[in-house]
């Protein structure tokens, strides 16, 4: 085993572990906790992919604002933060199920797949991955629409929130 | 290729060299010389954070007109190894009904967000703990767990003050992101990369130069990120005692405080890097890496005597001032300003070098003025509105 997939495997166990976590804690500050060291673990799988901007925008974006946000509003919503009810419902047979058939799924896919002892093979120097990330952006040939797309529905929610949290009322009495 | 030119990567390799002739694995040898490569730097790095100590108490008693620490040792170098060692000895306590591993795993957190933002730092064109291409938005990610750290720190203490201290300390940092980052962009746009080593290797003309406003909203940003005076909410000793850190004592607070040293140095370090032309200085960098390092450092000493200077001149501001300076005014500048860089960098971009800056300039100067008059404009007729409302008598006088 070379190095590379020594430090994989430790990154794949600590991702799933921490996301293992999240989901049986009792605690839910815990749990919010839990699932930023599960995003960190994914950020550095990508890092392990040469997919440098991909990692550290994991880390920006989920890390930085929705756990935060998550931590934030799990700690004003509760005065006990420790839940005392049983942690799974009655349909826990349908989700075991599901994630069976998809583990199956993979498995029979993968089977016949010759990648597994194979290392990446190193990027060329001067290989411009984020220029053509960017160019792929916005360029009419790639994905310029999807990305609009994406920036207009964003702007939407931001305008959408806006709107929500304002409350004219409020604004007019304070002159 | 001597140690001269190269130092690191003579030094690697020849370690290397020793670990394979011991029969080790080539792969391990080179992870394990990456890691003691890492190990060394962090290690330099907290002895510097020791004679940071020293030379943030030296300031500000200059700044409040004292002469600091002068007992123990010639000038009183001795005196953060008395700190530490006090720290050291110090009862270590932890709040009843606290939560234990947050609680302990907080001041560790916000100690690695700082060193963490050490492996994107060029020190010399050849010594830098990883080219990555992504260095600018680095910055930001680091930024994200300093942000966690003090948010367990908060939460953990069982402490309302230190909650509240938290809460704060999130609405500063989670603000100004925005203006950074936008900011962080002004210096991509003229180098055209992401890597901090390619940033400084544009720079034959500071950037301070061509955008003085994009420098002083960077350092702007980077204070609240700092969460040093005037945006020191979330420690405002006259309202929540002591803040996030309320309740720690002894090594784990001055995990927190060291950390935030480190963290202002560190950030000095990054306004010489994206606005100062990092390591260079009239071709002294090519000469020897050593040299290079040694002007990192003081541009980035520098940076950080700024930012002690802002801390200790200027009061703190209220919460409600400090959004509304953030998201009604710097943020909106912010873009404006990227967008006018955009914009000119790509209308001047067969210009004469001095054509360029020239009009860079105007159009930073133009940028900032307008902006200051519709704040200005703002201003007025907020206080009229409110003068007029409580006090119409006196309105005329």
């Amino acid at each position: 085993m070379t190095a590379q997939q020594i430090i994989f495997i430790l990154i794949a166990l600590f991702t799933l572990g921490s996301a293992v976590m999240v989901v049986t804690t009792r605690n839910l500050v815990h749990a919010a906790l839990w699932l930023v060291s599960t995003l960190f673990g994914v950020a550095a799988v990508y890092a392990l992919l040469n997919a440098n901007f991909i990692a550290v925008v994991q880390v920006v974006i989920y890390i930085g604002a929705i756990a935060i946000l998550f931590i934030f509003a799990v700690m004003l919503t509760r005065k006990d933060m420790r839940d005392a009810g049983p942690q799974i419902n009655k349909n826990w047979w349908a989700g075991v199920l599901v994630s069976l058939l998809v583990f199956g799924g993979l498995v029979y896919m993968l089977r016949e797949w010759s990648g597994f002892t194979k290392t990446a093979s190193e990027l060329p120097p001067g290989f411009d991955s984020i220029g053509l990330l960017g160019e792929a952006l916005v360029s009419p040939n790639a994905y310029v629409l999807p990305f609009e797309v994406a920036s207009v529905l964003l702007l939407a929610a931001l305008v959408g929130a806006v709107y929500v949290a304002f409350n004219p009322r409020a604004g007019n009495s304070d002159k | 290729m001597s140690f001269w030119n190269d130092p690191l990567k003579v030094a690697a390799d020849w370690l290397e060299g020793v670990f394979t002739g011991w029969g080790m694995n080539a792969d391990a040898a080179h992870v394990l010389v990456a890691f003691l490569g890492v190990f060394l730097l962090i290690a330099i790095l907290m002895v510097i954070d020791i004679f940071l100590v020293w030379v943030e108490r030296k300031v500000v008693a200059r700044f409040q007109d004292r002469l600091g620490p002068n007992r123990v040792g010639p000038f009183g170098l001795i005196q953060p190894f008395a700190d530490i060692i006090k720290l050291i000895i110090k009862e270590d306590t932890t709040p009843g009904n606290a939560d234990k591993v947050v609680y302990n795993l907080a001041p560790i957190l916000s100690m690695m967000s700082v060193l963490i933002l050490w492996a994107v730092v060029p020190l010399a064109p050849v010594m830098l703990g990883t080219d990555l291409n992504v260095g600018a938005l680095f910055l930001i990610a680091a930024g994200a767990i300093g942000t966690l750290s003090i948010i367990m720190a908060g939460w953990a203490s069982n402490n309302k003050f230190a909650l509240i201290g938290g809460f704060r300390q999130v609405a500063v940092m989670v603000s100004f992101e925005i203006p950074m980052l936008t900011v962080l962009m002004i210096p991509v746009i003229f180098a055209e990369s992401m890597n901090m080593n390619a940033i400084i290797a544009a720079q034959s003309t500071w950037y301070f130069l061509i955008s003085p406003l994009g420098a002083l909203i960077f350092l702007v940003a980077a204070i609240a990120e700092l969460g040093r005076a005037p945006f020191d909410l979330a420690e405002g000793e006259s309202e929540l005692v002591s803040g996030f850190n309320i309740e720690y004592s002894g090594m784990k607070f001055g995990m927190f405080y060291a950390g935030e040293l480190l963290h202002a140095f560190t950030f000095g370090g990054f306004w010489a890097i994206l606005f100062f032309g990092g390591y260079r200085f009239l071709g002294l960098e090519q000469v020897s890496p050593f040299l290079a390092i040694l002007i990192l450092i003081i541009k980035a000493m520098l940076g950080y005597w700024v930012i002690m200077w802002v801390k200790y001149t200027m009061m703190r501001i209220r919460i409600d001032q400090m959004l509304a300076f953030n998201w009604k005014f710097l943020t909106p500048l912010a873009f404006a300003l990227l967008l006018v860089t955009a914009l000119m960098n790509a209308l001047l971009a067969s210009a004469p070098a001095w054509l360029y800056t020239l009009g860079m300039i105007l159009a930073n100067i133009v940028t900032g003025w307008i902006a200051i008059e519709i704040a200005r404009s703002a201003t007025r007729s907020e206080r009229e509105h409110i003068e007029g409302g409580k006090k119409p008598a006196e309105a005329h006088h």
